[in-house]
């Protein structure tokens, strides 16, 4: 399931819904992931971000299928934020239930490195030092690479 | 009247991230189209470069797609992540 919204992620209570949705399972992996209170250029005032529906919807719609065909889950869950955010905001939330944890562990990585690399999102960080827009890291790259290995497998 | 988006810093470049657009005939395809807006906008070559790329209709395509059907074009700067 995806959900791509400008209203608060809650974290909290994502992860008790998840779980009622996915009782079989063994075990359920979150991931929540915040608006970093510091950048480069400063102390984050508000991070912007922009989706091209349904581009985007279909992007992460096509990562959570190849995650299905890679790890035997019984239940994902992708939410994220568009729109303006404040420091320590949620601004994802992954979860991924399967019958054991390294399944679990393993696809909700894989889709938070989908989601940090290839998701159509643009990003724009207003710091004290002004506005900018951002682009993945060479790190964030390097992350994402880890799963093309398994596609000659 | 075709709708153009801008997304991510080319918005900032041309002061809108939306509008609605009469193309001119002549401007046949999207490299056409975005060679015409980069003057247009005065965008010093922002719109012209290639890691930016166009989508019609929501699918990427090439500078060498006709625009004249399209109803969304698309102009996208590389993707900034989750």
């Amino acid at each position: 399931m995806l959900r791509i919204s400008a209203d608060p992620i809650d974290a909290g209570l994502e992860l008790k819904q998840f779980e009622s949705r996915a009782p079989g399972a063994g075990g359920i992996v979150t991931f929540s992931g915040q608006v970093r209170p510091e950048a480069q250029q400063g102390e984050v005032n508000t991070l912007f971000l922009q989706a091209y529906s349904p581009m985007t919807e279909h992007g992460i719609e096509a990562a959570i299928v190849d995650a299905r065909s890679r790890w035997m889950l019984d239940d994902v869950l992708v939410l994220h934020r568009i729109g303006e955010m404040k420091p320590s905001d949620t601004i994802v939330f992954v979860a991924a239930a399967a019958r054991h944890r390294r399944a679990a562990f393993e696809a909700a990585d894989f889709l938070m490195d989908y989601l940090k690399t290839e998701a159509v999102f643009w990003k724009k960080e207003s710091t004290a030092g002004g506005t900018h827009w951002i682009e993945p890291r060479d790190a964030d790259y390097a992350n994402a690479s880890r799963w093309t290995k398994k596609e000659t497998v | 009247m075709q709708k153009i988006l801008y997304f991510g810093r080319l918005s900032d470049v041309t002061g809108t991230s939306e509008e609605m657009l009469s193309i001119p005939a002549e401007i046949e395809t999207a490299g056409a189209l975005r060679e015409w807006l980069d003057l247009r906008f005065d965008a010093s070559g922002a719109l012209l470069d290639p890691t930016v790329r166009i989508a019609i209709d929501s699918e990427i395509t090439f500078d060498t797609a006709p625009v004249g059907d399209a109803s969304e074009i698309a102009f996208m700067p590389p993707v900034g992540g989750g």
